[in-house]
């Protein structure tokens, strides 16, 4: 089974971030990427459906030079190839993405598409949803367990939807996304980052897929949320009280 | 914070950020109670084989065969955890694994390295003996010819894994007829062959320590590392561990630094944080001053290591000036702390106090200091 896994880099969560100076988008001096958790449950969804079917994974991703440093993480995990479709971040959206990804599975033509089920920067979750769309393929979301059926034509995929559990059988080629709970993403071994490096990247352009990469969100404005006010401390139980039925109303 | 960034590659870094995640989500959750407790995580040693991180800078057998730099950020990382970690895989790799690769046959590293690289067989290395520390060539131990075998019988000490160890690699004297000092993989369990523990540490807690007892040891002669002859034997496995010792000493200066600077941002006295103190502000900029020349420092003579180029007395320069400087270092961040930088759950004295062993292991800080006036004049101080 071939299974087309998509990575994104995302700000480092842990980073202290400022907005640039036209809050358009956030200032990335001195902040870090790190890859998309989400995206990391993927490719171990990815690599463990590969392991028990055979197959190949490859390891996909959109943005300048720098992400290769975020396929080759997937490869050094495991992943058999990476691509990379050039363009800069200010000229994604997900749409646009959907449409990249949606053009490398015409040429490569996978069984599967694996992707996070949102990415923690923009936290959009459209990208699954749109690229299904424009397959008119089945769409699995949130996945938290993925079992392939013996003939490999389909899945059973458990998502965790409010108040319970609920069990989808999709036929394949499907669009699933990972949840976090989907399983605990291996550690890229040093070994597995050695023999990353021979693992091939094959770069493709937009326009030689024959995208349409016009953006159709434009972010106009960010703002920072507003400082939290310094607390108080009461005195007594009764002052708390008095405080929140009197000022708070929440008595 | 050590301005590695541009003197690494990709894979260097990428190696360090793996090596990284695991000690944080693995080691630094147990590692204060493993220090009071005086454990090693020993049931983390098939994870942390499953990384690759044993034998990591070693070629073929199942070895990653990473540069001597990423080597070295792996050991920084572990020792940002502990001294202990750093121990356990330094031990490991540039001192068991090592031995048999550059003094083993061909029969021998393909027998062990596989299973060292994975985590099944554990190795130790037995050079010090009760009455034989920084005087290695007065060695008490001894190998006898015995038919086609070997007898060792000897007592070794302050042996790092000697509790888990399958085998020791044993440094023992055969008299000259022999060529002197020669090295024999011992397995455990053989007859004669006894691991005591060293109690009582206040230093390495997390760390095995042992004596290991031999008495009349029967030996296979192809248990003998036929290649090793001499004391160069046993000092080219430590010169070669010297270099994951020293970044590893910069992990536990970085540990300490960052939770200084911490404390000094958030600790008031006098009505304002002890930051804005001129005093506390200097021993910061000290330290971290010290911190990023050790640290290209280190990156260099790496360089220098993947191009066989390093000289010994470099490595001694090295490993005397890190192992130093974390050690004053980490006494000084204590300070910073105050009463609050006694307790375990600070993290910065456990440091310190493994400092105190990495100062003497390895060669003493003392020794490499003559190795260095020795370089340097051509005379012989020690
Ligand atoms: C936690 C721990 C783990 C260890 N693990 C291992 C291991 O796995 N394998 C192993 O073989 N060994 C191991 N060692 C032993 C270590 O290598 C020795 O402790 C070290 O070589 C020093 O020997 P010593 O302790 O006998 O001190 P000594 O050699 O007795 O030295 C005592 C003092 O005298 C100084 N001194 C000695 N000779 C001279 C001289 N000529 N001129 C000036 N000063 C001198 C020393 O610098 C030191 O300050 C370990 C030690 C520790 C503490």
């Amino acid at each position: 089974m071939k299974i087309l896994v998509a990575v994104k880099r995302v700000t480092d969560p842990d980073a202290r971030i400022r907005l640039n100076a036209d809050a358009t988008g956030i200032d990335m001096t001195g902040v870090e990427y790190k890859v998309n958790p989400f995206c990391e449950n993927a490719v171990e969804g990815a690599l463990q459906l590969r392991d028990a079917a055979g197959g190949e994974v490859v390891v996909v991703s959109i943005g300048p030079e720098e992400v290769d440093t975020y396929i080759r993480t997937g490869l050094a995990m495991g992943g058999d190839r990476g691509i990379r479709v050039p363009l800069e971040d200010e000229n994604l959206d997900s749409d646009v993405v959907a449409r990249v990804l949606a053009a490398l599975v015409a040429k490569e033509e996978p069984e599967l598409v694996m992707l996070g089920k949102q990415a923690i920067d923009g936290d959009n979750n459209q990208v699954a949803q749109l690229l299904a769309g424009y397959l008119g393929w089945p769409q699995a979301c949130f996945a938290s367990e993925i079992a392939l059926s013996d003939d490999q034509q389909s899945a059973e995929v458990t998502r965790e939807v409010d108040g319970g559990l609920e069990v989808l059988n999709v036929g394949l080629p499907a669009v699933i996304s990972a949840d976090l709970r989907l399983n605990e993403p291996r550690y890229a071994s040093l070994p597995g980052i050695m023999k990353a490096k021979r693992k091939t990247i094959d770069v493709y352009e937009a326009a030689d897929l024959g995208v349409d990469t016009t953006v159709k969100v434009r972010v106009l404005k960010l703002e920072s949320p507003p400082e939290r006010a310094a607390g108080i401390k009461v005195d007594s139980v009764d002052d708390l009280l008095g405080k929140l039925r009197n000022e708070a109303k929440a008595l | 914070m050590i301005g590695w960034a541009d003197l690494i590659n990709d894979d260097e870094r990428a190696i360090q950020d793996m090596v990284g995640r695991f000690v944080s989500t693995h080691c630094m959750p147990r590692i204060t109670k493993d220090f009071e407790d005086g454990q090693f995580a020993d049931e983390l040693i098939p994870e942390i084989a499953k990384l690759g991180v044993l034998g990591a800078d070693l070629q073929g057998y199942g070895c990653a065969g990473i540069s001597p730099v990423a080597y070295g950020l792996a050991c920084h990382e572990l020792e940002y955890c502990d001294a202990g970690w750093r121990s356990f895989v330094s031990v490991q790799t540039s001192l068991a694994m090592y031995a048999i690769w550059r003094w083993g046959s061909e029969e021998q590293k393909q027998r062990w390295l596989p299973d060292m690289a994975a985590g099944r067989v554990i190795g130790c290395f037995g050079l010090t003996e009760p009455d034989h520390g920084s005087d290695p060539s007065g060695m008490k131990t001894h190998a006898r010819k015995k038919g086609s075998d070997w007898s060792l019988t000897g007592n070794k000490m302050w042996i790092t894994n000697a509790q888990i160890a399958d085998i020791a690699i044993i440094w023992a004297q055969t008299g000259s007829d022999s060529g002197g000092i020669r090295g024999f993989i011992v397995e455990r369990g053989s007859k004669g062959f006894d691991v005591l523990s060293i109690p009582h540490k206040l230093s390495l807690r997390a760390s095995h320590t042992g004596a290991i007892h031999l008495d009349d040891v029967c030996v296979p002669e192809e248990n003998r590392l036929p290649d090793a002859q001499g004391l160069r034997g046993p000092l080219a496995c430590l010169n070669n561990a010297r270099f994951g010792v020293s970044f590893g000493a910069l992990g536990s200066a970085r540990f300490c630094l960052e939770r200084a600077i911490e404390y000094s941002v958030e600790r008031k006295q006098f009505g304002v944080p002890i930051a804005q103190k001129q005093l506390i502000q200097a021993h910061l900029a000290d330290i971290i001053t010290e911190v990023v020349k050790a640290g290209i420092l280190s990156i260099h003579f790496g360089r220098q290591k993947a191009s066989r180029t390093l000289l010994p007395a470099q490595v001694s320069l090295l490993k005397r000036n890190n192992c130093r400087m974390a050690l004053e270092s980490a006494r000084i961040c204590r300070s910073i702390l105050g009463a609050n930088g006694i307790t375990t759950d600070a993290g910065i004295l456990r440091h310190a106090l493994n400092l105190e062993s990495t100062y003497t292991y390895e060669g003493t800080h003392e020794i490499h200091t003559l190795v260095l006036g020795e370089a340097l004049t051509g005379e012989r101080a020690y």
